[in-house]
Order: structure tokens, then C-alpha cells, then sequence
């Protein structure tokens, strides 16, 4: 039967706190504050208490293009990793995988784009090279029996092409999966989806692909990535990536928001009766820990409404 | 399963499937299509105005509210005919009921908590009016100092003069997914205050999620309930973003058979319970939504933006729409 979820696992995208992705490395050389490597780990440490049971670490990115990620290996050396908990790292390459071996990555993603203009323009090479790549991390992977998780942006819209072809999605989504990832994360890199695209965009994929490999990665920056998660789970998705405080905003439209807050997913699942295994009111203090440091606002309605409100309203579980 | 539309699914809400979606045990009968057409109820001139701090003089509401029109809302909440001993906001109610330029087709209507506030509304050429009720026993005391019986005796008086004048009246209820003095609210409450209401000949009753804190789930259950007792072509909801969970619950309540919706440009409006939060959701961010459902709205969205940008200028104040802050900054 094609239950959808009772439970749902939450990848946090810590890498968004790290200005979310290396597709855009040129867009991250901007004057961006860096976070020590302490308050990254103790960020990580945090969110580990919380329930989550899947972290984004850290990036193996080149230091080059992601000055942000150059502690990679303090970072994932200096983290308590809990027994229950995955710390996926991000290895664009070959060498990237190599390195996060070596310091202690049990579990690797890679990232794909559903759109030729958005591959070129941030990783230097086509769709179709990307992959080879990403062949070569994988085939190491499985040699050492390092799961690999792939990621697909621009599935809902690419800032360059505009409307992408859900036909297309499915490809690259296939491809990937041929290739050996374990799951597939759609991202709407742009926050431009709307319910009915992602409806869409989700059936495509599914007349060919299963539906418990994949995940979305819903950016809010149109306020639209709730209805957009909520639409994915009635269509039997059940793994959901957010950003602790909405951390990582939008490259394409300077100050406008991003990630979706993973206190604000928390909540909707909550309410719906969908068990997640988090703690709210601790993913709330991981958030105001990192706010604190950045010195920025939560993005998360939550959180704010939680920190202005009379205590009795809290509705975490 | 039948698909007509991307997504056309209609999800049983029992006691047994609570908190479970469930995609090939949903029977043909559950299953409801999106609506074709969505009327928007624009309640920024009047609850996001009566929520902001700055006092806006009548000409930038006027300006508001002519924009609107032309953005082509088919509802604007005008104004408020309560004492401005209370909100000083909306004192200069008469001042913009008649400066405004009513566009054909298009609908006006303004609160009116009694009979002395129904009187004025009309002298000043209302054609519309809104009563407000509560689900929650405490939260009527609070705010309108009566219990919520007492307060459908005072609208009975409203409703009876508005009948014999041929004036629609709608209803208002708050709170319907939970109050801030007594917490949750049955469904059952709800459905019995909606009734009421029905009854006594509100032409469409407005069930608001007066703190924001309701979640798919809870929308669904509660329009269970009251679908019960009320036609659903004659229920609208009107949702506080104030903890996110407004376009989520919107949409739910989209798949239950709701086709009306209120929403305030800009997100105008904070919420009163939580200070600095947020409160009324973003026009602007509904009618994206809509759009990318394919519903029909008739509403110009980037007229729309710019009747937001407007008031937030006027109020020196940021847009709580998203997607305005995002197609600014593109």
C-alpha cells in the first residue's frame, strides 16, 4: 500500500549554513562572516541532541571556491558523532571523497542539476560530465562501503533556463540512482515551486522511480516550501532536508529568504501526527545558538513566534 | 485514484488515520478536486491596518484600497465601525468609506460589532457588513467583554436590521484552531458557532486561525466538523502565518473544499499575541500559490505587489510577503 509516511526522517542541511551549496563558489567568495570551526562543531554537537538523524557536516569542496569549508577536516574530526546519527559530507570529486575518508566520512553526497546552464555555470562542465564524476566517487564509495547520496537542483526551475521539464528531473534522477546513490534529494533551488509544479515534477519522477529513495529540498524563499513538503508527503515522500533558523539565503535574490527553517518543518509534521524523533524546543536553542553567533535573525516563524509568545502556546511535542 | 488535476486528493481525516496520509487507500468518494476559481478576501485596509502601530491617515488608506480594486480583489475590507475609543486606527472610518472609489463588481464590506456601529456603517454608504464571533468562551470575555452567547444576541440585532435593509452580512469566527488563553479548541465548538451564525443568515462565515498555531491536520479536522453543519461553499478561511503554517493550511483546506480565502497585502498585521511575529498571511504569497495551482483568483499579481509596496513604504516598513522580497531583489 502506498502509505504515506508515519514517519519521517529529516536530513538537516547544515551545509546551508555554509551559504548551502558549491554551486555557486564565486557567489561565496562574497564578504561572507566566517564561522569558526568551534561554533560549527558545537553547532553539529547540538543539533545531534535533538533527534535529527541525518546531519549535513561539512563540505569537501575545495577550499578555493568555498573559503567556509577549509576546516572541513577539523570540523568532521571535531564533532561528537552519536551512535544513531549519519554525517553525510559533500564530495564534488574524486578527490574531495578521498580526503573525506581520511577524515572520517561515513557517508558522501553528490550534486546534479536538472538544468545544463545551471551545471555549467557553477560546476564548469555539462550534465552528462558531472556524472562521470560523480561515477568515479561512487564506484570508490562502494569499494568502500560508503553509502552516496544524491543531490538534483533546479527541479522546480533553474534562476537561468527557467521551467525545466520534469521528464528531465526523472533522467537525471534515474541516472544517478543507476549509479549507485542510495536516495535522491530534489531541490527547488530557487524556491520559485509551487504545490502544482512539485505535484508534477513528483509524478514524472515516480512512474519510474521508487518513491521511498526519494527526498525534497525545498528552499522558502517565495514562502512556498511548506505547501510544496506538504503536497511531497501526500505523494509518499518521506524524507524532508531543512536548515536549522532557515539558515542559507538565496544567491538569486539578495536578501530574500532560503532554506526552510527546519523548526517550521518540525512543526507542521508535529501537528500532523507524523513522527520524526526531534525535539523541537531543542532544535529552537540550536538555532538561537547559531543566530547568536552569526549575529542574524532566525529565518524560522517558529522560532520567533516561540521567543515573543506566552510559554503555554509552544506547540512542540 | 483518479487524477484530474496534479494532485486532486481529498484525505480522510479519522480518529484512526490521524497524523497518516494515506495515498492508495483513499477511495474515489474522498477524493475532491481542486476549485477552478478561489475568491480572495482582502482584509489588509482593515485587520492588517488595525494590527500595525502606525497610524496611516485616511488618504493613504483611500490610495490603498483604490489599488486593491485595481488589482482586481474581488472582496476589500474597507474599514471598521468599531468605537475608535478602541482602535484609534480606524477612526476615520466615514472619512474613507466615502473617499473610496468602488469599482463595479468589486465589494466592500466593514465590521460592525453592534447595532450602533451597523447604523453608522450604512449612513456612511456600506453596503456590506462583518460581525465577528469566537470559538473560545475566554477569548470573547477578553476581547469583547461577553460571552460568546452574548455576543450572537448583539449580532442577532445586526443581523435582523441588515435583513430588512438587504444588506449581506458575513461572519467571522476566531480562534477555530486554538486560542491563546484556553489552548486547544474542539472542533465541535467550532462547528456549533458556525452553525449559529448560518442560521441566523451570515452568507459566509470566516473561520480565522486567530494565533497562527494550526497545522494541516487540525484545519482538516475542523472543516470536518463544520462542513457538517455549514454548506462548504459558504466557509472561508483566514490563516496567521505567525508560526508558517498558513499557505500549508491554506491548501489543506483547498483539498476539503474550500474556495475563499482572506488574506492581507504584505502580510500587513502583526499578531498581538506574540509580539514581533508575525500575523495575517501575504496576498501576495496565496495568489502565487493559487497561480501555480492553476486556480483562478482575477487577481494582477505584480498590481497587487504594488499596492504592497505602497502601504509598506507609507507604514516604513519591511513587506512579510516572500514573494515580494524575493521579485524585488531579483
Amino acid at each position: 500500500m502506498g502509505n504515506a509516511p508515519i514517519a519521517v526522517k529529516h536530513c538537516l542541511n547544515y551545509g546551508a549554513l555554509m551559504g548551502d551549496s558549491p554551486w555557486m563558489p564565486w557567489l561565496l567568495q562574497e564578504k561572507k562572516e566566517m564561522v569558526p570551526t568551534e561554533v560549527k562543531i558545537q553547532l553539529i554537537d547540538m543539533l545531534s541532541q535533538t533527534g535529527l538523524s541525518v546531519i549535513e557536516a561539512t563540505s569537501f569542496v575545495s577550499s578555493k571556491w568555498v573559503a567556509q569549508m577549509a576546516d572541513h577536516t577539523e570540523v568532521l574530526r571535531g564533532i561528537n558523532k552519536l551512535p544513531h546519527v549519519r554525517y553525510p559530507v559533500l564530495t564534488p570529486n574524486l578527490q574531495g571523497f578521498q580526503a573525506a575518508v581520511e577524515a572520517g566520512a561515513s557517508e558522501v553526497a553528490v550534486f546534479g542539476s536538472a538544468s545544463e546552464t545551471f551545471s555549467k555555470r557553477n560546476i564548469n562542465c555539462s550534465i552528462e560530465e558531472s556524472m562521470r564524476r560523480f561515477e568515479q566517487v561512487i564506484t570508490a564509495a562502494k569499494q568502500a562501503g560508503i553509502p552516496v547520496r544524491g543531490y538534483v537542483s533546479c527541479t522546480l526551475g533553474c534562476p537561468y533556463e527557467g521551467d525545466i521539464q520534469p521528464a528531465q528531473v526523472k533522467k537525471v534522477v534515474k541516472r544517478l540512482l543507476e549509479l549507485g546513490c542510495y536516495e535522491v534529494s530534489l531541490g527547488d533551488t530557487t524556491g520559485a515551486g509551487t504545490a502544482g509544479s512539485m505535484a508534477a515534477m513528483l509524478r514524472a519522477v515516480t512512474t519510474e522511480v521508487p518513491v521511498h529513495a526519494l527526498a525534497v529540498h525545498c528552499h522558502d524563499t517565495y514562502g512556498q516550501a511548506l505547501a510544496n513538503i506538504l503536497t511531497a508527503l501526500q505523494m509518499g515522500v518521506s524524507v524532508v532536508d531543512s536548515s536549522v533558523a532557515g539558515l542559507g539565503g538565496c544567491p538569486y535574490a539578495k536578501g530574500a529568504g532560503g532554506n526552510v527553517s527546519t523548526e517550521d518543518v518540525v512543526y507542521m509534521l508535529h501537528g500532523l501526527g507524523i513522527e520524526t524523533g526531534v525535539d523541537l524546543s531543542k532544535v529552537i536553542e540550536a538555532g538561537e545558538f547559531i543566530c547568536q553567533a552569526l549575529n542574524r535573525p532566525t529565518s524560522s516563524k517558529v522560532a520567533q513566534a516561540t521567543n515573543k509568545s506566552k510559554p503555554s502556546l509552544s506547540r512542540s511535542d | 485514484m483518479v487524477e484530474t488535476i496534479p494532485f486532486t486528493l481529498c484525505f480522510l481525516w479519522s480518529r484512526s488515520y490521524l497524523g497518516a496520509f494515506s495515498l492508495d487507500g483513499v477511495s474515489k468518494r474522498f477524493i475532491c478536486p481542486l476549485p477552478e476559481r478561489v475568491k480572495i478576501v482582502e482584509v489588509g485596509p482593515r485587520d492588517g491596518l488595525q494590527n500595525e502601530k502606525t497610524i496611516v491617515p485616511a488618504e493613504v488608506k483611500i490610495r490603498l484600497i483604490d489599488m486593491l480594486s485595481e488589482a482586481g480583489l474581488p472582496v476589500i475590507e474597507a474599514t471598521s465601525f468599531v468605537s475608535p475609543k478602541w482602535v484609534p486606527q480606524m477612526a476615520d472610518q466615514e472619512e474613507v468609506m466615502r473617499g473610496i472609489q468602488r469599482k463595479p463588481g468589486v465589494n466592500y464590506p466593514v465590521l460592525t460589532p453592534n447595532l450602533k456601529g451597523y447604523r453608522a456603517a450604512v449612513t456612511a454608504g456600506a453596503k456590506e457588513v462583518a460581525i465577528f464571533g469566537a470559538a473560545s468562551e475566554l477569548f470573547s470575555k477578553k476581547n469583547i467583554n461577553c460571552s460568546v452567547e452574548e455576543s450572537l444576541q448583539r449580532f442577532e440585532e445586526v443581523m435582523k436590521a441588515a435583513k430588512q435593509e438587504g444588506i449581506p452580512v458575513r461572519g467571522y469566527i476566531s480562534c477555530v484552531l486554538g486560542c491563546p488563553y484556553e489552548g486547544k479548541v474542539s472542533p465541535v465548538k467550532v462547528a456549533e458557532v458556525a452553525k449559529r451564525l448560518y442560521s441566523m443568515g451570515c452568507y459566509e462565515i470566516s473561520l480565522g486561525d486567530t494565533i497562527g498555531v494550526g497545522t494541516p491536520g487540525g484545519m482538516a479536522e475542523m472543516l470536518e466538523a463544520v462542513k457538517k453543519e455549514v454548506p462548504i461553499h459558504a466557509l472561508a478561511v483566514h490563516c496567521h502565518d505567525t508560526y508558517g503554517q498558513a499557505l500549508a493550511n491554506i491548501l489543506v483546506a483547498l483539498q476539503n473544499g474550500v474556495s475563499v480565502v482572506d488574506s492581507s497585502v504584505a502580510g500587513l498585521g502583526g499578531c498581538p499575541y506574540a509580539q514581533g511575529a508575525s500575523g495575517n498571511v501575504a496576498t501576495e504569497d496565496v495568489i502565487y500559490m493559487l497561480n501555480g495551482l492553476g486556480i483562478h483568483t482575477g487577481v494582477d499579481l505584480p498590481k497587487l505587489m504594488d499596492a504592497g509596496s505602497y502601504i509598506c513604504r507609507s507604514l516604513n516598513r519591511r513587506t512579510s510577503s516572500k514573494v515580494a522580497q524575493a521579485t524585488c531583489k531579483l
